[in-house]
């Protein structure tokens, strides 16, 4: 089980929730569920997000498995200079 | 100076880590012969010109190009009508903005946007026939700053443009491209709990990244609809992948060569002039260079973005801070993609604030698309906190570093942007500045001394590196990230560490787009992290191949056989030690050529922080700033050649004290530049400045196999503030407007006196 927290710019989609506990191998599957719960967050997070789980921000993370009590943020795509 | 964190693996362990040898591409750069991208010539090869808008927002009525294809030496002309609609590339909507900015189509958005383009078999020629091309344009009204571009009633630059991240979502279009935020706790509550609030607004003009070499590039179209890019830039594999995209090609038909770099700072990790030299080449059949004037570089590259940040913190008399907001805007030049998201994940991250509320903008402006220029968002954000916060410290009369100790991150904080921190070292630069000898040095008359500190998340991404052993035991480091900041002399460091070999035994080159695999760019403070990461596991690779060869030429287990000190010895030391040479040499007996090849999505990127102080002396009479001494402390996790380090803490410090003083892009009431040139945008020079002092802070990375954290980008975060802190120290006046140049710091003297 991995505690997801959803960005303020996002609960317009989750009716003000912050945080959802979701039980998902991977971060595409922990989307799927994320968007079942809350239609068109999918959408949104499909858009250019970079994912951090447990405090490391990987900007290619679909396809990452995600340890049991893993605390998951969805964070802005950054570039560097 | 180095401080050395005692429990890590860094320092007297290492042979070669930590060393300093002369830069291996130094010789070459020093007598001239090194080639940038501007040196190539090819046989038959035509020059360029670029025909570029003369308004910051117009429609085009009508492109006529018959007189000027008509004049001596002219073979090709290309306008928006050559290339592929953005909107029908199928791309993602950056691609889209990326090519919608290389050529302009119905409209353009920014004085400087490129209009068409011209090849011809002189540079002279090129441009006569540039400027022969007719132009219809019906002007439109333009809007320049923040305000300007997010008031009700302002001219659109994106009539579809509707803004994302708000809730409901808007039904009509504006300039806002989009909103972020991010907020915990109670805002209320937090400042209620507060002794002292302050609040404050503060602006920064759009700045350039300032490179000495201008962008350039040669392309060669071939008839098999291939074609061959030489430029410089800070990412070849992206200029592929970005060329391909606005040409509507497949990206294996393109093959980038890199040229050296004279400077990026992140403004080359974007395309300009790359697809327009392929669509003339490819139109006359020969080989065309393109080179732009200083006046194009400021013109239609980069820079980065003014903003408009309002700050309100509080804290109590103890130093507690309690309650943070901001509200940020900053301007994206003519397309979205504006730094401020990094800005708003940035501007509180070094701080462990219970309640806060940040709110930021990303808006488009008639002016040039901005592009990543170190620590992308982040400096302009710690300016507008940073100087509440030296407030604050000085409204409860609290030593501002002490401020910052009370309330830093830690391992274990979760940051502003969400996540916790790992094992990160921002304590440990705020005790190196507190206990430097220069916290404590006297000050003269119309003297201050200002602090300030930065972070800058860092990156991994994706890089690749092949490595072979040579036939005399030498060893060649393939890597695909452009050496920007001396990556070579990192990446033959770590190489000869691993291999146990003398480093002079070691050439690092950097390989075009079909010789090595796919790397992203050099950017973000990732490559002696990311690619680094490559070179250590190709090396262990070769390591175990070694180990095999040796073990095979002994006929005994591999487990018998160990890598020390650059040979194979014989754990029962029955056997003469094989060395890498004696190894190579006979390397066609025991398997064949001996290589190997790492490619990694690196991870276990260290986050960095920086702590600076700056003494001023005011020019009562002139407002003019002196900076008299400055010195910054660094976490760089681990210095694998520490004289880089220093210099890229040293580099990010002057870059951000002409910010603080001098750069500024000065536009007319037509939208139109007035200084593009670097007589009148005043950039620092070494005669400006003192030596910049730096303490390398080791907080090793954990993650990473020699605690490589990046360095190349948080040294620029503090300086804009640490300058300004220091003139309020020196003059009694917070200044809130950059850049602080000498009338504005003599209004601001002046309007004291007079109040």
């Amino acid at each position: 089980m991995a505690t997801v927290h959803v960005p303020s710019s996002l609960r317009d989609l989750t009716d003000g929730v912050a945080e959802v506990e979701i039980d998902a191998p991977t971060v595409r599957r922990l989307i799927a569920e994320l968007d079942q719960r809350f239609p068109g967050i999918g959408e949104r997070l499909d858009e250019g997000v970079s994912v951090s789980i447990n405090g490391e921000i990987l900007p290619d993370a679909l396809y990452e498995e995600i340890p049991d009590g893993a605390e998951i943020h969805f964070l802005p795509t950054l570039s560097g200079g | 100076m180095t401080v050395t964190e005692e429990t890590t693996t860094s320092g007297p362990g290492y042979k070669w880590v930590g060393t300093r040898p002369i830069r291996p591409d130094g010789l070459d750069k020093v007598t001239g012969k090194a080639r940038f991208g501007a040196d190539l010539a090819l046989p038959g090869m035509l020059e360029g010109a670029v025909l570029r808008s003369p308004h910051a927002h117009a429609r085009i009525v009508s492109i006529d190009t018959r007189a000027a294809a008509a004049m001596p030496g002219v073979k090709a002309i290309v306008t928006g009508a050559d290339f592929p609609d953005p909107a029908e590339l199928g791309g993602r909507p950056d691609e889209e903005m990326v090519a919608a900015n290389i050529i302009a189509r119905d409209k353009v958005l920014y004085e400087g946007h490129v209009v068409a383009a011209v090849a011809a078999t002189s540079r002279k020629q090129a441009q006569r026939a540039a400027a022969a091309i007719e132009v219809e344009y019906q002007p439109l009204e333009h809007v320049l700053t923040v305000d300007e571009a997010m008031a009700d009633d302002a001219p659109l630059l994106h009539p579809d443009l509707k803004t994302r991240g708000m809730d409901p979502a808007p039904e009509e279009p504006s300039n806002i491209a989009s909103r972020i935020s991010h907020e915990r706790g109670d805002l209320d509550k937090g400042f209620a709990e507060a002794d002292l609030v302050v609040e404050r607004t503060f602006t920064t003009k759009p700045v350039h990244q300032g490179y000495i070499e201008p962008h350039a590039a040669v392309a060669d179209a071939g008839e098999n609809g291939r074609a061959t890019i030489w430029c410089s830039s800070q990412g070849h594999f992206a200029m592929r992948t970005m060329t391909a995209t606005v040409l509507g090609w497949e990206p294996s038909k393109l093959k980038v060569i890199p040229a050296e770099i004279g400077g990026g700072f992140g403004g080359k990790t974007v395309i300009y002039l790359e697809p327009l030299a392929v669509a003339l080449s490819a139109k006359s059949g020969r080989p065309v260079r393109l080179v732009m004037d200083r006046d194009e570089v400021f013109r239609a590259s980069g820079p980065t973005s003014g903003t408009k940040i309002r700050v309100k913190v509080g804290v109590t008399n103890d130093g507690q801070l309690t309650a943070a907001e901001a509200w940020m805007a900053y301007e994206a030049g003519a397309y979205p993609g504006s730094p401020v998201g990094a800005g708003g994940m940035t501007i509180l991250a070094p701080y462990d604030i219970p309640n806060f509320s940040v709110e930021g903008f990303d808006v488009v402006v008639n002016k040039p698309k901005v592009a990543a220029y170190r620590a992308p968002g982040a400096p302009m954000a710690a300016f507008a906190l940073e100087s509440v916060l030296d407030e604050l410290a000085a409204g409860i009369g609290m030593d501002p570093v002490e401020l910052r100790l009370r309330n830093a991150a830690v391992e274990g904080t979760q940051a502003s942007y969400g996540p916790k921190f790992p094992r990160i070292g921002f304590v440990e630069t705020l005790e190196a500045i507190r206990d430097h000898d220069h916290y404590r040095a006297p000050l003269g008359p119309n003297q201050g001394r200002g602090v300030a500190s930065g972070f800058w998340f860092n990156a991994g991404m994706n890089s690749s590196a092949t490595v072979h052993v040579n036939e005399d035991g030498t060893m060649t480091v393939v890597v695909g990230t452009p050496d920007i900041g001396g990556s070579r002399a990192s990446m033959g460091l770590m190489a000869a560490e691993e291999m146990g070999i003398d480093v002079a035994k070691i050439q690092s080159i950097v390989a075009d787009t079909e010789t090595v695999g796919f790397n992203d760019v050099t950017g973000g403070s990732r490559v002696t992290l990311a690619t680094g990461a490559a070179v250590v596991e190709a090396c262990r690779s070769i390591k175990a191949d070694l180990r095999a060869r040796a073990a095979k030429t002994w006929d005994c287990d591999i487990e018998e056989v160990e890598w020390v000190d650059g040979q194979a010895q014989h754990a029962g030391g029955g056997e003469t030690p094989l060395s890498l040479q004696a190894l190579a040499r006979k390397s066609g007996r025991t398997g064949g050529p001996i290589s190997a090849t790492a490619s990694l999505n690196a991870r276990g990127v260290g986050a960095a922080f920086s702590t600076q102080v700056c003494d001023v002396e005011v020019d009562p009479e002139t407002g003019e700033v002196t900076i008299l001494r400055f010195t910054t402390a660094q976490d760089a996790g681990t210095a694998i050649h520490p004289s880089y380090v220093e210099g890229q803490m040293q580099g990010g410090v002057v870059q951000g004290i002409g910010w603080a003083l001098n750069e500024e892009y000065i536009h007319d009431r037509d939208g139109r530049m007035e200084n593009p040139g670097f007589l009148d945008y005043r950039i620092p020079v070494a005669s400006d400045l003192p030596m910049i002092d730096t303490v390398v802070v080791e907080v090793p990375n954990p993650a990473h196999p020699y605690g490589v954290r990046g360095v190349g980008e948080v040294g620029i975060v503090p300086p804009l503030a640490a300058v300004a802190n220091a003139i309020a120290a020196a003059t009694g006046c917070r200044l809130v407007d950059l850049p602080m140049s000498p009338p504005r710091v003599l209004a601001a003297i002046t309007g004291k006196a007079d109040g």
